[in-house]
């Protein structure tokens, strides 16, 4: 089986009556890696949490559709288990909940009554992929996200993807705040994700993560829309020349959203 | 204005059930005494909760005659939950409603000289070291009303007494049940743990019935001499209907710690006085509290640790949830008395509000009088995280089970103190249906 398809047409999302999103059109499918770039305050990390669905952002028009059917309708938590995934730029932290018992409720969601997965199968899982991010195996123990340092919330956001196995996953900005060895480890789990089945749209400022990830499709982000879209060699002359070309090429002056309202 | 205090019997009274119980002298005396103060005594003043409408006064009867258990497994099915009935050494005391119901303490603790064992027994066969501690340290007959109302009417409770430099490891629990509609409680607990030695003990009060208009009025008294380890662990589940007055207060000398772990779980409206004397120097107290309040319920917690010995620290952590039109005040008190040189005293309370309706209100309060010391409060009200919600739904988790998540996550640090694995489970349950 193919994997899935993620389309996104004239999306407009406002924030507390601020539009943001002035019309964004992009679809990802199974097997492809799209990245965004763009400066700061252009609308990246506010399509994410659109996509997503979280509670501040409001779509005014336009529509997000996965395998034809309709995310916008859908609630968070259904959202995800049709198949969507992001890796949050700021994760939260749950007092008291440990990172196994979340990991495991968020599973089973997944699987459905009847079918949950055992705990031995699920601590087995677990401690693989822990391996594979190269973290400490007590953090399956602490409570989730709690004290984590930057580098440790991010590694923890590619073990949850890597546990939840989605079709299509956003990851926001998941290389700010990382030292090289973890940027590597988690460009090492995004990779080993790679396949068919599997999307992923990826929001950064920094070509570095790039090096590591190799993108299919690279866009670059202005003013609530995407200006501009090519392959790999996009990302590496934004990295050369910065994002003033493009600015100059499209006749954009200030390249942020959201401050004129 | 006076209250107009009915009992359902006199003095005459008190002194036969004083006799019927086989009581020593100083025993009957102490009641009596009480009986003949307790109506000019005030009412206690819990902070910022008015209990002049409340009844721990008026009932109809003082005894009642429960069964006892031949064997623990005539025990209610709740109440098995509890105990580890497998378990080859029981240390285990079950009153039932006022009747001593069962009771076991293992030959190797009671070679070593340990004590468990009903009030009564305790009064008639180890009156003189009850005597040293009942009422004389820790809570005092003549505190207030409901205080002498308890030394007057005592009809229940447990001595335990830990000889000096015996450390028993595996915990001592006691279970107090209340089934029926018409007992009212006025149980009295003393723990006394010798130098050097050290105690876990477990109580539970749970009413296996829905409804009951009757009194709880709960006094526990720890004593915890030098050196000597004490953790108490408490889970009250009293019906609702029931009015509760219950005062747990421990007195700590030299280098002695003392770690409280209560679950105030009862359905009906509660005053629970929580308050850890430090006397001695370099002396510890830490209390964990875990509150749920729901319906219509009114509940007053306050907890204080009050620090006279130098080098004393003092902990107090509580986390309460509120829903439907629930009210809770949420009191904590850090004492410092002068010459309680390099103490530390340090509070965190936090409440979460799960309906429109409920009220909780916490009042954190330091009272200093020593100027070489460390301090420091915390205190929240707030409501459920919805950017916690949406991490926790974005994962899959649907929002009733996310939401779920948040407030056992809130709740846990206090659970997780509990030590013993079937009571913890027990109040997790509890918590679970309570917050549903």
């Amino acid at each position: 089986m193919a994997g899935s398809t993620l389309t996104i047409k004239d999306l407009h999302v406002e924030i507390e009556g601020k539009e943001i999103l002035k019309g964004v059109n992009l679809e990802i499918k199974g097997g492809e890696i799209h990245a965004i770039m763009g400066p700061n305050g252009t609308g990246k990390s506010t399509l994410s949490s659109a996509i997503m669905g979280h509670p501040k952002y409001e779509v005014t028009s336009g529509n997000i559709t996965l395998d034809g059917e309709n995310v916008l309708e859908m609630e968070v938590d259904e959202r995800a288990r049709a198949g969507l995934f992001l890796a949050m730029q700021y994760p939260s932290e749950i007092n008291g909940v440990t990172n196994a018992d979340f990991l495991r409720s968020a599973l089973n969601s997944r699987l459905g009554e009847g079918n949950e997965i055992s705990l031995m199968k699920f601590i087995r899982k677990m401690d693989k992929q822990m391996e594979f991010l190269e973290m400490d195996l007590d953090m399956a123990q602490r409570y989730l996200n709690e004290g984590f340092s930057g580098g440790e919330k991010k590694r923890n956001e590619i073990l949850q993807l890597m546990m939840l196995q989605p079709k299509i996953a956003i990851l926001d900005e998941i290389d700010s705040g990382l030292d090289i060895d973890a940027l590597k480890v988690v460009s090492k789990g995004i990779n080993e994700m790679r396949g068919e089945d599997f999307g992923c749209l990826i929001i950064t400022h920094y070509q570095r993560l790039l090096d590591y990830i190799t993108p299919d499709h690279v866009h670059v982000m202005m003013q609530g829309r995407i200006v501009k879209s090519g392959g790999p060699e996009l990302a590496q002359r934004l990295e050369a020349e910065g994002y003033d070309w493009i600015k100059h090429e499209l006749g954009i002056e200030d390249e942020t959203v959201g401050h004129e309202a | 204005m006076t209250t107009e205090i009915k009992l359902p019997f006199d003095k005459d009274n008190v002194r036969s059930f004083s006799k019927e119980m086989s009581e020593p002298a100083w025993f009957e005396e102490f009641r009596l005494k009480a009986f003949e103060s307790f109506e000019q005594l005030p009412m206690p003043r819990p902070d910022k909760t008015r209990i002049d409408k409340w009844n721990f006064t008026q009932f109809t009867q003082h005894t009642v005659n429960s069964t006892a258990y031949a064997s623990l497994a005539e025990l209610p099915e709740e109440v098995k939950a509890l105990v580890d009935i497998d378990a080859e050494h029981k240390n285990l005391y079950i009153q039932h409603n006022q009747t001593p119901a069962f009771i076991s303490l293992s030959e190797e603790l009671k070679s070593k000289g340990v004590i468990f064992t009903d009030i009564f027994t305790a009064a008639r066969e180890h009156s003189d070291q009850l005597k040293k501690y009942y009422m004389t340290q820790a809570i005092n007959a003549d505190e207030h009303r409901l205080t002498a109302l308890n030394a007057a009417l005592v009809n229940g409770g447990v001595f335990l007494y830990i000889p000096k430099n015996v450390e028993i490891a595996e915990p001592i629990q006691a279970v107090y049940i209340h089934d029926d509609a018409e007992a009212n409680l006025f149980n009295h607990v003393i723990v006394v743990a010798e130098d050097n030695s050290s105690v876990t003990y477990v109580e539970n009060y749970i009413s296996t019935m829905e409804v009951s208009t009757t009194v709880a009025n709960i006094l526990a008294e720890v004593i915890v001499n030098a050196n000597a380890k004490v953790t108490f662990g408490a889970v009250d589940t009293l019906a609702k209907g029931i009015t509760t007055y219950v005062n747990r207060r421990g007195v700590v000398g030299r280098d002695g710690r003392i770690e409280w772990a209560l679950g105030l779980m009862n359905e009906g409206n509660t005053i629970s006085e929580n308050t850890t004397n430090l006397i001695g120097d370099g002396s510890y107290g830490d209390t964990k509290t875990v509150v749920v309040g729901r319906g219509e319920q009114t509940q007053n917690f306050t907890t204080k640790i009050v620090h006279f010995g130098k080098n004393s620290e003092g902990y107090i952590l509580k986390h309460g949830v509120m829903k439907d039109s629930a009210t809770s005040i949420f009191n904590g008190i850090g004492k410092i008395e002068h010459g309680a040189s390099k103490s530390n005293a340090e509070q965190e309370s936090r409440v979460l509000m799960l309906s429109e309706k409920a009220r909780g209100d916490a009042n954190p309060a330091l009272l200093i009088d020593e100027d070489d010391v460390t301090a420091g409060h915390a205190a929240s009200v707030g409501r459920v995280d919805n950017v916690q919600l949406y991490y926790l739904m974005s994962r899959g988790i649907p929002k009733k089970e996310a939401e779920r998540l948040v407030i056992h996550g809130f709740l846990a640090p206090v659970v997780n103190q509990l030590p013993i694995e079937g009571v913890k489970k027990q109040l997790t349950e509890v918590i679970e249906r309570k917050v549903r």
